[in-house]
């Protein structure tokens, strides 16, 4: 029973963090078709805000994980878009090579900064028991948070006309410049909610993760992997593959070990990806974003 | 203007002769004019450069976007170390290195394209099984991982590897000097193997797919079958790419099939020009060399720099080496102008 | 172990490598290293996933080639440091060693950091007849005459805390370590250490070096139930388990004896909550109260700055292994390979360092040196017990290189 009850929680931790990793991914791979390889250097960049500012300068560690860490991060996202980025949209396989090229960079300026030394906060709040295990309340309140996030990028896509707007511009750029949109300013908005998402998740992570300049390098495959499996459907078909690989990856790493969970993440993308060909919305919630 | 059929107006007939040139002179010379440290490292990037275009020839002619042609090179360099382990003479492990990767890109080839599986979906597809082969690799530390007589390793990494022998004679050991003439001869072969290839009714129609699969399929060609020979074919060479690249340190590890590796070969392509032959090689030399440099030097650290260099260079040069040399010989070399026929023009297609 | 396939090796290799070198010298228009300069070479990483050991390793190895320098250099010849940064990539490892040992004709290369890297230098070294410095914590098992190691070993590291452990916290032991073979030795040896004192390891759990979240690790270790918890995780990714295990509220329920806790600063990244009883054994800390040691601290941290870092046993090996083998240089009066070999394995070889007193072992290649044992509270290490002159006695029954010198192995714990 015990066992049951801490399965569950775990299955559900390790499916919002994929889902959290993978959120500002499905914006600007998903939607706008921008590989981001530098998706990895974003997370960490959300970290190290929050490790600074609870750190260094003693602010309360909430707010700068759900605050700062994105605004920062959502910063930067406009300063690359302005300068970088925006030169190569439409180009989807130059995007790879240039965001590679920005993530060696990042991951250099952070060094530069800071060293190549461990950082990190602690999880706050304390731990509670399920039966005879210790389990961190703040892994709950993290499943909690995604709930919240995946409903608010929803509403957001759905129900406001910013939504509505980045949507049309996605699918037709240039329809929607002959609206009178300034797709310039779409792209732009998109790609900075798309990183301050990513900042967000680094953020949100920090606590139980480490925080090194090349620290972003572990999440690149295994998100890009998830938000192409999910198809073109974005937002659903992400969540949707969260949930199929967080659960088989927690349940094989729990029963064997965690290098299984990692390869019975990766054989269930294969054969998904052989049974539907374009991607889990390629063909069930075909009508999802 | 044209002799025994070929067209000696076409920038491109010129660029392979030129190419082949040098590459024989490089063959012959390459040993006197290098020393023991530069032959090494010329024999590591000879073997890349096969890697290299096994890649500009699956992703610039076939428009296959395999993300994971690192392990192929990965599966030969193993294949070679175990085989090489176990059997103690090289020319079975040499043959057994083209000929397991040669049957696993058909295998994996089967399985996507048979699955109609195109594009970034393709991608992480071979990316994926990459990564599953870079996390068995690297959980066969262990002692029960062992294969014939050959310990697998895990992390480590097989060292000293037996190199390459004259055939039949298991002591008699290639010289560095040897090894570097079989790795330039196979260089030549595959480079030269492709050019027919290219030109051929088969490489007509693999461009014919890369340009439009529907019309290809339209026009009665199988383009699963066609697709799946070139994704062979690649494969194979990649194999050979890492038979040789074991030889040059002796020793192979599972970085070979990290996410770095595989993104790296994708990177050479794009820098060197998608949709040539000469472009990834040049690439890959040049990011080899650039990468070895900015190890030696200590004024700041090597991201900042590499990741500045790729930025501009994305910026300055998008169109890749290559065919931003043939835009500008175009423009001020008249007489080298192409009257159609040249390849160089995949990129787009294969976006 | 691998004794026969390795023997087997050398003796193909013995043959061309005299050829090589030779054709490589012959090749070469580079004459013969400058006359007036030694030149030496350390390979650590200073990127990349392993840059938290291998950026203060060069950063001592700097500071011990500019303090020789400027006490006059090694027979009358200033010594020049070539820094390379394999970028934690053992590609890199190998071709930067073939270019210090062919191109660069280096008279020492100091440099490896994970048994991996060491494993693929060091044939390539001992090829082209150049020497080799290691100077990391390490399995121990290296039989090479052309490798000299200053890391201490498995029985003079890792046995000390494996009996404390047992004795003081209970017979069943869970070990967990990074997936690779340093660590699965070091649980191998765990066991024989185990066995010794009547106890046993419950269970050994390896994670790749990538791995940071341990979840399930820790489900499956508060099931087991073990007495203590033996840790050799590595690297930045690892640093997480710590976190974690006190998020769960674990640190005062199952103590910690670590293996590796320390020597990537983990106690300095962690808060002092995170960190707090961990206990571990290392043949240096910081805070050893050695006057040699309280000024060398000095030193650094006046070299290096705001650039300097807490000093672990690794991070310091940059500097003991340069030393050592500056004072093998001296004794031999010369700075080539086969004298200053012979100096080093001839037993005088001592010297009192902030690391205590060490002395260079002709049998193994190895080191004898003092162990401590500590205690970690609010981000410092409380040392409570010290081992005086521990001897690298591992693989003693197999491998003496005063009677085989031609043994090039990497040998294991015999089960």
């Amino acid at each position: 029973m015990d066992t049951a009850a801490l399965l569950i929680i775990e299955v559900l931790n390790g499916i919002a963090s994929l889902a959290l990793a993978c959120a500002g991914l499905a914006i600007i791979f998903g939607m706008m078709r921008v590989i981001n390889f530098a998706h990895g250097e974003f997370m960490m960049l959300g970290a190290y805000t929050t490790v600074v500012c609870t750190k260094t300068l003693g602010i309360n560690i909430w707010i700068s994980m759900l605050i700062i860490s994105p605004i920062v991060v959502g910063i930067i996202g406009i300063i690359v878009e302005r300068t970088f980025i925006r030169f190569f949209y439409g180009r989807m396989i130059d995007t790879l090579i240039a965001t590679w090229g920005l993530s060696l960079l990042l991951i250099g300026i952070v060094t530069a900064i800071f060293g190549n030394i461990i950082e990190g906060v602690s999880a706050p709040m304390g731990s509670f028991e399920v039966g005879i295990y210790n389990v961190a309340q703040y892994r709950m309140v993290l499943i909690g948070i995604v709930i919240l996030l995946f409903i608010g990028i929803f509403l957001v896509l759905t129900r406001t006309k910013l939504g509505l707007i980045a949507r049309g511009t996605m699918q037709n750029p240039a329809q929607a410049s002959v609206l009178g949109i300034s797709t310039q300013r779409v792209y732009m908005v998109t790609f900075a909610l798309g990183a301050a998402l990513t900042g967000l998740a680094g953020g949100l992570l920090a606590p139980i993760s480490q925080v090194i300049p090349t620290a972003g390098a572990a999440y690149v495959a295994q998100t890009f992997i998830t938000v192409i499996t999910g198809g073109t459907g974005a937002v659903t078909g992400t969540l949707v593959a969260s949930g199929v690989f967080g659960t088989v990856r927690q349940l094989l790493s729990y029963e064997f070990t965690p290098v299984l969970g990692g390869v019975g993440l990766l054989i269930v993308a294969v054969v998904l990806l052989r049974l539907l060909p374009q991607g889990i919305t390629g063909k069930i919630f075909r009508r999802s974003l | 203007m044209t002799v025994l059929g070929v067209n000696l107006r076409n920038w491109e007939t010129w660029g392979t002769i030129l190419v082949g040139i040098a590459m024989v002179v490089l063959l012959f010379a390459g040993p006197h004019i290098f020393d023991l440290f530069l032959l090494f490292k010329v024999t590591l990037f000879v073997a890349m450069a096969i890697l290299a275009l096994s890649m500009g020839f699956i992703w610039g002619y076939g428009g296959i976007l395999c993300f994971g042609q690192s392990a192929f090179y990965g599966l030969g360099a193993y294949t070679y170390a175990i085989a090489v382990g176990n059997i103690g003479e090289s020319t079975a492990p040499f043959l057994l290195a083209i000929v397991v990767p040669g049957a696993f890109a058909a295998l994996l080839g089967y399985f996507v394209f048979y699955g109609r599986l195109s594009d970034v979906y393709l991608a992480v597809v071979t990316l994926a099984v990459t990564l599953i082969l870079y996390n068995f690799m690297r959980s066969t530390a262990g002692e029960e991982y062992v294969i014939g007589a050959q310990r697998l390793m895990g992390f480590n990494g097989i060292s000293s590897i037996q190199p390459i022998n004259w055939p039949g004679d298991g002591s008699a050991w290639l010289l560095p000097d040897e090894i570097f003439h079989l790795a330039m001869f196979c260089l030549i072969a595959c480079y030269f193997g492709l050019k027919l290839l290219n030109r051929s009714h088969f490489g007509r129609v693999a461009v014919a797919i890369r340009e439009n699969e529907l019309r290809a399929e339209l026009l009665g060609y199988d383009v699963r079958l066609h697709k799946l020979q070139t994704f062979t074919i690649g494969g194979a060479m990649a194999g050979l790419a890492g038979c040789l690249g074991v030889n040059f340190n002796s020793f192979v590890n599972p970085d070979v099939f990290a996410l770095n590796f595989a993104a790296e070969i994708i990177m050479w392509t794009l820098i060197g020009g998608l949709g040539t032959l000469v472009g990834p090689m040049i690439g890959c030399i040049g990011l080899l060399m650039l990468k070895f440099e900015i190890g030696q030097q200590q004024i700041t650290n090597t991201y900042l720099i590499f990741g500045g260099i790729i930025m501009l260079f994305v910026l300055l040069v998008p169109a890749g080496l290559l065919p931003t040399a043939r835009q500008l010989g175009e423009r001020y070399l008249p007489m080298l102008r192409a009257d159609g026929a040249g390849d160089g023009r995949g990129r787009e297609a294969a976006q | 172990m691998f004794d026969s396939t390795r023997r087997g090796f050398l003796k193909g290799t013995a043959g061309t490598a005299a050829t090589l070198v030779a054709a490589g010298l012959a090749a070469s228009p580079k004459a013969y290293a400058d006359d007036d300069e030694i030149v030496i070479a350390s390979i650590f990483d200073q990127s990349g996933g392993l840059d938290i050991y291998g950026t203060p390793m060069t950063q001592t190895c700097e500071l011990a080639v500019e303090e020789i320098n400027a006490a006059g250099g090694l027979l009358g010849k200033k010594v020049r440091l070539i820094k390379y940064d394999p970028q934690s990539n053992m590609e890199l490892y190998a071709q930067y060693a073939q270019e210090a040992a062919l191109k660069e004709r280096v008279d020492l290369v100091h440099g490896g950091i994970t048994s991996a890297s060491r494993e693929v230098i060091r044939p390539i070294l001992r090829r082209f007849q150049t020497l080799l410095w290691y100077s990391v914590i390490y399995e121990g098992g290296v039989c090479d005459i052309n490798n000299f190691v200053s890391g201490v070993t498995a029985v003079q590291w890792v046995k000390p805390m494996a009996d404390y452990g047992f004795k003081t916290h209970g017979k069943r032991c869970y070990y967990i370590g990074a997936d690779y073979n340093a660590p699965q030795i070091i649980g191998k040896w765990t066991e024989v250490f185990a066995k010794e004192q009547g106890s046993e390891v419950v269970t050994k759990d390896f994670f790749p070096l990538d791995v940071a979240e341990f979840g399930p690790a820790i489900a499956k270790i508060q099931e087991a139930k073990p007495d203590w918890l033996s840790t050799c995780l590595v690297g930045a990714a690892h640093t997480g388990f710590y976190r974690q295990w006190y998020a769960a509220g674990m640190l005062n329920e199952i103590p910690i004896v670590s293996v590796t806790f320390g020597v990537g600063n983990e106690h300095v990244q962690l808060s002092a909550e995170e960190g707090n009883g961990i206990v571990s054994a290392q043949p240096y800390f910081q805070e050893l109260q050695l006057p040699a040691n309280v000024d060398f601290v000095k030193r650094y941290q006046e070299r290096f700055g705001d650039d300097a870092q807490y000093l672990n046993s690794v991070g310091i090996g940059g500097y003991l292994g340069t030393m050592l083998w500056s004072l093998g240089v001296k004794a031999a009066g010369s700075h080539e390979r086969e004298a200053v070999m012979t100096a080093l394995r001839s037993g005088d070889i001592a010297w009192d360092g902030p690391a205590g007193h060490m002395v260079v072992d002709p049998v193994t290649n190895h080191v004898i040196q003092d162990m401590h044992m500590a205690e970690c509270q609010n981000q410092t290490w409380n040392i409570f017990e010290s081992y005086s002159q521990m001897y690298p006695s591992d693989v003693i029954d197999r491998c003496d290189l005063t009677k085989t010198p031609d043994m090039n192995a990497h040998l294991g714990p015999n089960l």
